[in-house]
Protein backbone atom coordinates (compact mmCIF):
# COMPACT_ATOMS: atom_id res chain seq x y z
CA UNK A 1 0.00 0.00 0.00
CA UNK A 2 1.10 3.35 -1.02
CA UNK A 3 1.37 5.93 1.68
CA UNK A 4 -0.98 8.58 -0.10
CA UNK A 5 -2.65 11.13 1.96
CA UNK A 6 -5.74 9.54 2.07
CA UNK A 7 -4.43 6.25 3.64
CA UNK A 8 -2.28 8.60 6.16
CA UNK A 9 -5.83 10.29 6.60
CA UNK A 10 -7.12 6.64 7.64
CA UNK A 11 -4.47 5.65 9.61
CA UNK A 12 -4.79 9.41 11.81
CA UNK A 13 -8.69 8.56 12.14
CA UNK A 14 -8.38 4.96 13.47
CA UNK A 15 -5.98 6.48 15.75
CA UNK A 16 -7.50 9.11 16.90
CA UNK A 17 -10.64 6.29 17.05
CA UNK A 18 -8.83 3.97 19.88
CA UNK A 19 -7.95 7.27 21.77
CA UNK A 20 -11.07 8.42 22.26
CA UNK A 21 -12.19 4.44 22.85
CA UNK A 22 -9.39 4.72 25.63
CA UNK A 23 -10.97 8.19 27.21
CA UNK A 24 -14.79 6.66 27.18
CA UNK A 25 -13.17 3.58 29.74
CA UNK A 26 -12.00 6.08 31.85
CA UNK A 27 -14.59 8.31 31.75
CA UNK A 28 -17.11 6.93 34.43
CA UNK A 29 -13.79 7.45 37.19
CA UNK A 30 -14.17 11.34 36.65
CA UNK A 31 -17.55 11.54 36.11
CA UNK A 32 -18.23 12.60 40.13
CA UNK A 33 -15.86 13.50 42.60
CA UNK A 34 -18.27 12.95 45.72
CA UNK A 35 -18.93 9.44 44.43
CA UNK A 36 -15.56 8.71 44.08
CA UNK A 37 -14.67 9.71 46.91
CA UNK A 38 -17.08 7.84 48.56
CA UNK A 39 -16.18 4.45 46.42
CA UNK A 40 -12.97 5.03 47.81
CA UNK A 41 -13.75 5.34 51.39
CA UNK A 42 -15.41 1.85 51.08
CA UNK A 43 -12.88 0.07 49.66
CA UNK A 44 -10.82 0.92 51.94
CA UNK A 45 -13.79 -0.75 54.38
CA UNK A 46 -14.07 -3.97 52.62
CA UNK A 47 -12.57 -7.07 52.35
CA UNK A 48 -11.75 -8.58 48.81
CA UNK A 49 -12.77 -11.92 49.19
CA UNK A 50 -11.13 -13.51 46.64
CA UNK A 51 -7.60 -12.54 47.88
CA UNK A 52 -8.71 -12.17 51.92
CA UNK A 53 -6.08 -9.79 53.03
CA UNK A 54 -6.72 -6.85 51.30
CA UNK A 55 -9.30 -4.24 50.99
CA UNK A 56 -11.32 -4.22 47.66
CA UNK A 57 -8.78 -1.39 47.16
CA UNK A 58 -5.75 -2.62 47.34
CA UNK A 59 -6.53 -5.60 45.13
CA UNK A 60 -6.50 -6.32 41.57
CA UNK A 61 -8.51 -9.32 41.64
CA UNK A 62 -11.65 -9.25 39.07
CA UNK A 63 -13.84 -9.48 42.23
CA UNK A 64 -12.60 -6.81 43.68
CA UNK A 65 -12.85 -4.84 40.73
CA UNK A 66 -16.32 -5.79 40.06
CA UNK A 67 -17.53 -4.96 43.72
CA UNK A 68 -15.74 -1.75 43.16
CA UNK A 69 -17.90 -1.17 40.11
CA UNK A 70 -20.86 -2.16 41.81
CA UNK A 71 -20.05 0.32 44.64
CA UNK A 72 -20.08 3.01 41.84
CA UNK A 73 -23.38 2.42 40.85
CA UNK A 74 -24.86 2.31 44.05
CA UNK A 75 -23.06 5.55 45.14
CA UNK A 76 -24.35 6.95 42.30
CA UNK A 77 -28.14 6.06 43.26
CA UNK A 78 -27.26 8.32 46.23
CA UNK A 79 -27.36 5.11 48.34
CA UNK A 80 -25.11 5.57 51.83
CA UNK A 81 -22.29 4.23 53.27
CA UNK A 82 -24.27 2.02 55.70
CA UNK A 83 -26.76 0.99 52.67
CA UNK A 84 -24.07 -0.16 50.63
CA UNK A 85 -22.48 -2.05 53.53
CA UNK A 86 -25.70 -3.52 54.45
CA UNK A 87 -26.07 -4.78 50.45
CA UNK A 88 -22.40 -6.30 50.65
CA UNK A 89 -22.92 -8.00 54.13
CA UNK A 90 -26.56 -9.28 52.93
CA UNK A 91 -24.44 -11.20 50.43
CA UNK A 92 -20.90 -11.75 52.03
CA UNK A 93 -21.58 -12.31 55.09
CA UNK A 94 -19.79 -10.10 58.53
CA UNK A 95 -16.27 -10.99 56.87
CA UNK A 96 -16.48 -8.78 54.21
CA UNK A 97 -16.23 -5.82 56.57
CA UNK A 98 -12.65 -5.41 57.43
CA UNK A 99 -13.57 -3.97 60.70
CA UNK A 100 -15.77 -6.85 62.28
CA UNK A 101 -18.88 -5.23 63.87
CA UNK A 102 -19.77 -6.51 67.61
CA UNK A 103 -21.93 -9.45 67.83
CA UNK A 104 -21.89 -12.53 69.96
CA UNK A 105 -19.64 -14.17 67.42
CA UNK A 106 -17.35 -12.00 67.40
CA UNK A 107 -17.13 -11.16 70.78
CA UNK A 108 -14.61 -13.54 71.48
CA UNK A 109 -12.35 -11.74 69.27
CA UNK A 110 -13.30 -8.01 70.28
CA UNK A 111 -12.85 -8.50 74.62
CA UNK A 112 -10.19 -11.57 74.04
CA UNK A 113 -7.21 -9.23 74.26
CA UNK A 114 -8.80 -7.21 76.98
CA UNK A 115 -9.39 -10.33 78.90
CA UNK A 116 -5.49 -11.71 77.97
CA UNK A 117 -4.28 -8.30 79.22
CA UNK A 118 -6.46 -8.39 82.50
CA UNK A 119 -5.79 -11.98 83.21
CA UNK A 120 -1.63 -10.99 82.38
CA UNK A 121 -1.55 -8.39 85.06
CA UNK A 122 -3.58 -10.65 87.44
CA UNK A 123 -0.96 -13.02 87.32
CA UNK A 124 1.72 -10.33 87.10
CA UNK A 125 0.41 -8.49 90.07
CA UNK A 126 0.32 -12.32 92.02
CA UNK A 127 4.07 -13.45 91.07
CA UNK A 128 5.77 -9.92 92.28
CA UNK A 129 3.77 -10.19 95.68
CA UNK A 130 4.85 -13.58 96.19
CA UNK A 131 7.94 -12.17 95.42
CA UNK A 132 7.80 -9.66 97.81
CA UNK A 133 6.98 -12.33 100.80
CA UNK A 134 10.16 -14.10 99.07
CA UNK A 135 12.92 -11.86 99.43
CA UNK A 136 12.04 -10.50 102.78
CA UNK A 137 13.48 -12.57 105.33
CA UNK A 138 17.55 -13.85 104.06
CA UNK A 139 19.73 -12.59 106.86
CA UNK A 140 23.55 -13.26 106.22
CA UNK A 141 25.45 -15.41 108.24
CA UNK A 142 27.99 -13.83 109.91
CA UNK A 143 30.49 -15.97 107.17
CA UNK A 144 28.48 -14.09 104.43
CA UNK A 145 28.66 -10.60 106.67
CA UNK A 146 33.10 -10.95 107.23
CA UNK A 147 33.05 -11.79 103.43
CA UNK A 148 30.61 -8.49 102.41
CA UNK A 149 32.81 -6.14 104.65
CA UNK A 150 36.15 -7.69 103.46
CA UNK A 151 34.61 -6.78 99.74
CA UNK A 152 33.98 -3.49 100.33
CA UNK A 153 37.12 -2.04 102.05
CA UNK B 1 7.55 -28.99 89.64
CA UNK B 2 4.16 -26.77 90.22
CA UNK B 3 5.44 -23.70 88.92
CA UNK B 4 6.16 -25.15 85.35
CA UNK B 5 2.85 -27.03 85.17
CA UNK B 6 0.78 -23.66 84.61
CA UNK B 7 2.82 -22.52 81.23
CA UNK B 8 2.28 -26.34 80.58
CA UNK B 9 -1.31 -26.02 80.53
CA UNK B 10 -1.46 -22.69 78.31
CA UNK B 11 0.91 -24.13 76.22
CA UNK B 12 -1.86 -27.56 75.47
CA UNK B 13 -4.49 -25.08 75.02
CA UNK B 14 -2.52 -23.06 72.43
CA UNK B 15 -1.68 -26.42 70.75
CA UNK B 16 -4.90 -27.81 71.01
CA UNK B 17 -6.33 -24.59 68.95
CA UNK B 18 -3.81 -24.53 66.17
CA UNK B 19 -3.86 -28.10 65.48
CA UNK B 20 -7.68 -27.04 65.02
CA UNK B 21 -6.82 -24.41 62.84
CA UNK B 22 -5.03 -27.22 60.62
CA UNK B 23 -8.74 -28.58 59.44
CA UNK B 24 -9.85 -25.06 59.02
CA UNK B 25 -10.22 -23.88 55.35
CA UNK B 26 -10.04 -19.99 55.61
CA UNK B 27 -11.98 -20.08 52.16
CA UNK B 28 -15.01 -21.40 53.37
CA UNK B 29 -17.21 -17.92 54.50
CA UNK B 30 -20.30 -19.55 56.17
CA UNK B 31 -23.08 -17.15 53.59
CA UNK B 32 -25.55 -15.45 54.47
CA UNK B 33 -27.79 -16.41 52.16
CA UNK B 34 -28.43 -19.84 53.80
CA UNK B 35 -32.05 -19.99 54.76
CA UNK B 36 -33.03 -16.91 52.51
CA UNK B 37 -34.96 -17.03 49.53
CA UNK B 38 -32.74 -17.09 46.02
CA UNK B 39 -32.21 -13.84 44.81
CA UNK B 40 -33.82 -13.84 41.79
CA UNK B 41 -32.85 -12.95 38.27
CA UNK B 42 -33.11 -13.04 34.22
CA UNK B 43 -30.75 -14.65 32.52
CA UNK B 44 -30.55 -15.48 29.15
CA UNK B 45 -29.68 -19.50 28.35
CA UNK B 46 -26.31 -20.53 27.23
CA UNK B 47 -28.19 -23.11 24.07
CA UNK B 48 -30.66 -20.54 23.02
CA UNK B 49 -29.39 -16.57 23.82
CA UNK B 50 -33.19 -15.83 22.96
CA UNK B 51 -34.70 -17.58 25.99
CA UNK B 52 -34.86 -16.42 29.49
CA UNK B 53 -34.14 -18.64 32.83
CA UNK B 54 -35.46 -17.38 36.33
CA UNK B 55 -35.27 -19.28 39.16
CA UNK B 56 -39.10 -19.02 39.32
CA UNK B 57 -39.83 -21.71 36.83
CA UNK B 58 -37.76 -23.94 39.61
CA UNK B 59 -40.26 -23.79 42.37
CA UNK B 60 -41.78 -26.78 43.61
CA UNK B 61 -38.32 -28.69 43.03
CA UNK B 62 -35.58 -29.51 45.10
CA UNK B 63 -32.55 -28.34 42.63
CA UNK B 64 -28.52 -27.80 42.56
CA UNK B 65 -27.89 -24.28 41.38
CA UNK B 66 -23.88 -24.58 40.09
CA UNK B 67 -21.84 -21.43 39.41
CA UNK B 68 -18.95 -22.31 36.96
CA UNK B 69 -16.42 -21.14 34.22
CA UNK B 70 -14.54 -22.73 31.64
CA UNK B 71 -11.68 -20.51 33.19
CA UNK B 72 -11.99 -22.27 36.13
CA UNK B 73 -9.68 -24.72 37.14
CA UNK B 74 -11.05 -26.47 39.73
CA UNK B 75 -14.38 -26.73 37.88
CA UNK B 76 -12.21 -29.08 36.09
CA UNK B 77 -12.14 -31.19 39.11
CA UNK B 78 -16.08 -30.87 39.89
CA UNK B 79 -16.97 -31.60 36.23
CA UNK B 80 -16.95 -35.16 35.87
CA UNK B 81 -18.85 -35.71 39.45
CA UNK B 82 -21.80 -33.27 38.61
CA UNK B 83 -21.76 -35.28 34.83
CA UNK B 84 -21.99 -38.93 36.94
CA UNK B 85 -24.60 -37.16 39.31
CA UNK B 86 -26.94 -35.79 36.55
CA UNK B 87 -26.57 -39.54 35.07
CA UNK B 88 -28.48 -40.85 38.21
CA UNK B 89 -31.28 -37.90 37.32
CA UNK B 90 -31.32 -37.57 40.94
CA UNK B 91 -31.72 -34.01 41.23
CA UNK B 92 -32.45 -31.03 38.17
CA UNK B 93 -29.16 -29.52 38.26
CA UNK B 94 -28.94 -25.60 36.86
CA UNK B 95 -25.69 -24.24 35.91
CA UNK B 96 -24.70 -20.68 35.78
CA UNK B 97 -21.72 -19.75 33.20
CA UNK B 98 -19.67 -17.09 35.41
CA UNK B 99 -18.05 -14.39 33.59
CA UNK B 100 -16.96 -16.09 30.73
CA UNK B 101 -17.59 -16.38 26.89
CA UNK B 102 -20.11 -18.50 25.14
CA UNK B 103 -17.95 -20.06 22.72
CA UNK B 104 -15.45 -21.69 25.49
CA UNK B 105 -18.25 -22.17 27.62
CA UNK B 106 -19.78 -24.70 24.74
CA UNK B 107 -16.57 -26.24 24.20
CA UNK B 108 -16.07 -27.01 27.72
CA UNK B 109 -19.96 -28.67 27.63
CA UNK B 110 -18.89 -30.54 24.21
CA UNK B 111 -15.86 -32.03 25.83
CA UNK B 112 -16.13 -32.58 29.11
CA UNK B 113 -20.42 -33.61 28.82
CA UNK B 114 -23.23 -31.79 30.03
CA UNK B 115 -24.68 -32.14 33.36
CA UNK B 116 -26.77 -29.38 33.22
CA UNK B 117 -30.57 -29.44 32.64
CA UNK B 118 -30.00 -25.57 31.34
CA UNK B 119 -27.03 -23.60 31.84
CA UNK B 120 -27.90 -19.37 32.40
CA UNK B 121 -25.01 -17.10 31.60
CA UNK B 122 -23.72 -14.47 33.71
CA UNK B 123 -21.44 -12.41 31.33
CA UNK B 124 -20.75 -9.79 33.66
CA UNK B 125 -20.82 -11.39 37.14
CA UNK B 126 -23.94 -9.26 37.94
CA UNK B 127 -25.84 -12.08 39.08
CA UNK B 128 -23.04 -13.47 40.96
CA UNK B 129 -22.70 -10.78 43.25
CA UNK B 130 -26.31 -11.26 43.81
CA UNK B 131 -25.50 -14.79 45.75
CA UNK B 132 -22.10 -13.82 46.89
CA UNK B 133 -20.15 -15.68 44.74
CA UNK B 134 -16.14 -15.31 45.44
CA UNK B 135 -14.60 -18.08 44.26
CA UNK B 136 -15.97 -20.61 41.64
CA UNK B 137 -17.27 -23.51 41.59
CA UNK B 138 -19.88 -22.52 43.84
CA UNK B 139 -22.93 -24.97 44.60
CA UNK B 140 -26.22 -23.78 46.32
CA UNK B 141 -28.99 -26.46 47.20
CA UNK B 142 -32.29 -24.94 46.76
CA UNK B 143 -35.76 -26.06 48.14
CA UNK B 144 -39.07 -26.62 46.76
CA UNK B 145 -39.69 -22.98 48.22
CA UNK B 146 -37.02 -21.59 46.52
CA UNK B 147 -35.26 -20.95 49.55
CA UNK B 148 -31.37 -21.23 49.74
CA UNK B 149 -30.78 -24.55 52.11
CA UNK B 150 -26.67 -25.36 51.72
CA UNK B 151 -24.11 -23.43 49.75
CA UNK B 152 -21.14 -25.98 48.77
CA UNK B 153 -18.04 -23.48 48.11
CA UNK B 154 -14.98 -24.64 46.18
CA UNK B 155 -15.93 -27.99 43.79
CA UNK B 156 -18.53 -30.53 44.54
CA UNK B 157 -16.14 -33.71 45.99
CA UNK B 158 -17.50 -37.16 46.07
CA UNK B 159 -17.09 -36.42 50.07
CA UNK B 160 -19.46 -33.39 49.73
CA UNK B 161 -22.20 -35.16 47.75
CA UNK B 162 -22.44 -38.72 49.50
CA UNK B 163 -22.06 -36.85 53.28
CA UNK B 164 -23.89 -33.48 52.68
CA UNK B 165 -25.74 -32.59 49.53
CA UNK B 166 -27.48 -36.12 48.86
CA UNK B 167 -29.02 -36.42 51.84
CA UNK B 168 -30.05 -32.78 52.45
CA UNK B 169 -32.02 -33.28 48.92
CA UNK B 170 -33.42 -36.46 50.28
CA UNK B 171 -34.72 -34.54 53.34
CA UNK B 172 -36.18 -31.75 51.51
CA UNK B 173 -37.31 -33.55 48.41
CA UNK B 174 -39.09 -35.69 50.72
CA UNK B 175 -40.71 -32.23 52.45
Amino acid sequence: MKLTPVVCLIVILGLLQSVSLWAQEAQPLQANAAVEVQVERLSTQLRCLVCQNQTIADSHAELAQDLKQEIRAMAAKGMTDQAIIDYLVARYGDFVRYKPPFNPVTSLLWLGPFGLLLAGGFGLFVMLRRRQTMTTDAPLSADEARQVSELLK
Amino acid sequence: MKRGLIPFAIFLVVVGFLFKGLFLDPREVPSPLVGKPTPQFSLPRLDNPATIFSPKEMLGKVWLFNVWASWCGACRDEHPILVELAKTGFVPVIGMDYKDTRPEAQQWLDQGGNPYNLVAVDADGRVGIEYGVYGVPETYVIDKAGMIAYKQIGPVTYDALRDKIIPLVKRLQAQ
